[in-house]
């Protein structure tokens, strides 16, 4: 799969089917075991990510960072929130201390923290606020791809949006180009201008985010949509039935990993692998049937519950209230 | 909220629960009260800290350490004819308290992993509350096993011999409702039962308890945050925030007539799928406050989009009725019955997201029955 420059691709599945461990891989917090990952650094130019040598990679990793699911658990205890977020600054040798001082300043103001706790510890701070830190630490260095690994599954709905709406405003103003891991659907539909869908370890569908919602040419992708809660009462609507379990990477099914739960497969399914390949304007896909089956995406929000609007302001006096 | 003629199975009057902790006291529920109708699904939404699933505990009196239930009323009428008892006049660990605990009323959690005990296998942790409530012992596998099929578990022979660590975060999750469901409940209580599950084994599980219910009839108390699940499982919903319940109504006046501010944001930060890419979404400013800290007036004022200053701020709202119909209560002062305001309605316009477009309904109190979309009475298509 490839993420093009300044734009956000989400990567989307379900636990197990590797798309954490394709975003650490690609920043190369884990060695592949085959193939490649190129990464076009603004100095160096096209570089192969698993081959840099620990000099090189030093150098490249300042242009790729990564935000983590967890704001608990990635966060350092022991260590002031100024402290975290200058790290990086300090690892690189990038600044003077003063410099850094300030820079530490500025990245809390543009996450929206006050540059007053930056001698705070995590402890002190919300889930949506240790979010907030952790993206100003991944900001840091100025960096030009940032993996997000689920980074907003452990919040509240309403710290949600916020984090959303923050990590897009980022993305303009910093011109950030975003591999957005997660599992819930809606959020990658909001972020993401391309999708990629995972299961058991294979990329097996990957386009515009308009396509891959709506025109579904995986059976797989049209299975997951069909999950989807949908927020109106008056659309209830039952899954697709997906017989079995996800199996398991150790023990792979033949063929197509899909084809045992696939209410479409041929015997064919069963024998050989599809590749993912371009059935037409950027739309890859890894079906035998891809250019047959007509799937079912998901209808466009018009056709849903529409949002409520916010009552008027009221004035009203005290006397008025029933005591 | 009121005492109403319905027929209920659990009642919950001004229930008040307090955590006395090292940081100060946390007021977990203030002053909650709920019916949960019999044979339908009462959904309680809301974010972390807002004290849904301490009032869930509140019931079976399984509130952990420290937490104390400091005043209020449970009512539960097992059945229609029933006489109601009061569940907190019980001793939590005397006799009257077991009998209905797994066995009446029993519970799911969110994490089926540490709810379920490693060193027991399936079998053993679902025939348990057989064991201990039936009388017949003989029957206690015939049962467990009865009830795995009926979760759908594939191949349950074996399943009874495995142990937690042996099954999927699904299976798991099965098994929990197994063993919630093996005494045949009347009320089940189920905490944020597909949080940790994916999406597509959510949508089994969530249409498995479903099925469940409509087969045995029991009634559903549904514990969760995501609007979508509430949307597509609930009958009727309450809306918590710090501890009080701002809004109960049917699911559909939640989502097409909603009147509290905090409902209101929450339906509309929530991010949709068909919505597109990339409109900013709308959050709702600040964050929960500390449970330590009380907050004077409306518990969501600091939040509000609306406050009214000087009212909002120093007043707690009443709870009013909106609509007698649909038994739509809400707590706000924008709805308050106040002489000056008794039954005025606010003028109702729907946005129309994505579009831009803004359409305008008048201000009949109800959307015309063109604009309708047929409904479908509750039916799944």
């Amino acid at each position: 799969m490839y993420v093009r420059k300044g734009e956000t691709l989400g990567l989307v599945g379900e636990s197990g089917c590797g798309k954490t461990t394709t975003g650490r891989t690609v920043i190369r917090l884990y060695e592949p075991t085959a193939g490649d990952v190129v990464f076009d650094d603004p100095s160096l130019g096209k570089v192969s990510i698993p081959n840099l040598n620990r000099k090189q990679m030093a150098k490249v990793r300042q242009n790729m960072q990564i935000i983590f699911q967890d704001p608990f658990s990635s966060l350092d205890p022991r260590m002031t929130v100024g402290q975290i977020v200058g790290e990086p600054l300090v690892i690189n040798r990038k600044l003077s201390a003063a410099a850094r001082q300030d820079r530490i300043a500025e990245l809390l103001e543009v996450v929206g923290l006050s540059p007053d706790y930056r001698s705070r510890y995590p402890h002190a701070f919300s889930g949506g606020q240790r979010q907030r830190i952790g993206i100003a630490r991944a900001l840091s260095l100025n960096p030009k791809l940032v993996v997000c690994d689920e980074p907003v599954s452990a919040l509240d709905v309403s710290i949600q949006a916020q984090v959303l709406n923050l990590l897009a405003d980022l993305q303009r103003k910093f011109d950030l180009t975003y591999l957005f891991i997660a599992h819930d659907l809606a959020v990658v539909e909001n972020i993401s201008d391309r999708v990629a869908v995972m299961y058991v370890g294979y990329v097996v569908e990957m386009a515009s985010t308009g396509a891959i919602f709506q025109d579904p040419k995986h059976p797989y992708t049209e299975a997951l949509l069909s999950a989807i809660p949908m927020p109106d009462p008056r659309q209830r609507r039952r899954p697709q039935k997906l017989p079995g379990e996800v199996p398991s990477p150790a023990n792979p099914p033949t063929g197509c990993y899909f084809h045992p739960r696939c209410r479409y497969a041929q015997p064919i399914c069963a024998v050989e692998r599809p590749p993912l390949r371009d059935v037409g304007s950027q739309h890859w896909v890894a079906c035998h049937f891809a250019e047959e089956l007509t799937l079912r995406g998901i209808s466009p929000v018009t056709d849903q519950a529409l949002l409520p609007t916010m009552p008027e302001r009221k004035p009203i006096l005290k006397g008025d209230l029933p005591r | 909220m009121e005492e109403t003629s319905a027929d209920y199975i659990v009642s919950i009057q001004d229930l008040r629960v307090r955590f006395r902790t090292l940081l100060g006291i946390s007021q977990a529920v203030d002053g909650v009260s709920l019916q949960i109708p019999r044979g339908k699904v009462l959904g309680v939404v809301g974010e972390s800290g807002c004290g849904k699933s301490v009032t869930g505990l509140s019931i079976l009196q399984i509130v952990p350490h420290r937490g104390e239930i400091e005043s209020g009323r449970i009512l539960f009428k097992e059945s229609a004819e029933a006489a109601s008892a009061e569940l907190l006049a019980y001793d939590r660990y005397g006799p009257e308290m077991r009998a209905i605990r797994g066995n009446l009323i029993s519970m799911i959690f969110q994490e089926p992993m540490t709810s379920l005990n490693p060193c027991y296998t399936i079998g053993d942790q679902v025939m348990e509350a057989v064991r201990l409530h039936s009388q017949d012992k003989t029957e206690t596998k015939a049962r467990a096993l009865d009830i795995l099929r009926k979760v759908e578990m594939p191949n349950p022979e074996r399943i009874l011999g495995t142990y937690p660590h042996q099954l999927s975060g699904g299976l798991r999750q099965r098994a929990m409702i197994a063993m919630a469901l093996s005494c045949r409940p009347v009320l089940l209580i189920a905490d944020e039962p597909t949080t940790a599950l994916d999406v597509t084994t959510e949508a089994q599980i969530l249409e498995l308890m479903r099925q469940l219910q409509a087969e045995i009839g029991m009634s559903i108390l549904f514990i969760t945050h995501n609007m979508g699940v509430v949307a597509q499982m609930c009958d009727e919903v309450a809306v918590m925030y710090l501890g009080k319940v701002v809004e109960q109504a049917s699911v559909d006046e939640i989502f097409y007539n909603p009147r509290h501010p905090y409902t209101i944001s929450l339906l509309r930060s929530i991010p949709r799928v068909g919505g597109g890419q990339r409109g900013q979404l709308e959050s709702i400013k600040g964050t929960v406050p500390d449970p330590y800290t009380r907050i004077s007036g409306c518990p969501f004022h600091p939040r509000c989009p609306v406050c009214i200053e000087g009212v909002c701020d120093t007043v707690m709202p009443e709870v009013s009725q909106v609509s007698a119909a649909d038994s739509h209560f809400v707590r706000c002062h924008l709805y308050a019955s106040g002489p000056r305001h008794g039954g005025e309605r606010t003028s109702r316009r729907h946005l129309a997201r994505g579009q831009g477009t803004e359409k305008t309904f008048p201000d009949s109190g109800r959307i015309s029955e063109a604009d309708r979309r047929p409904r479908q009475g509750g039916g799944w298509h």
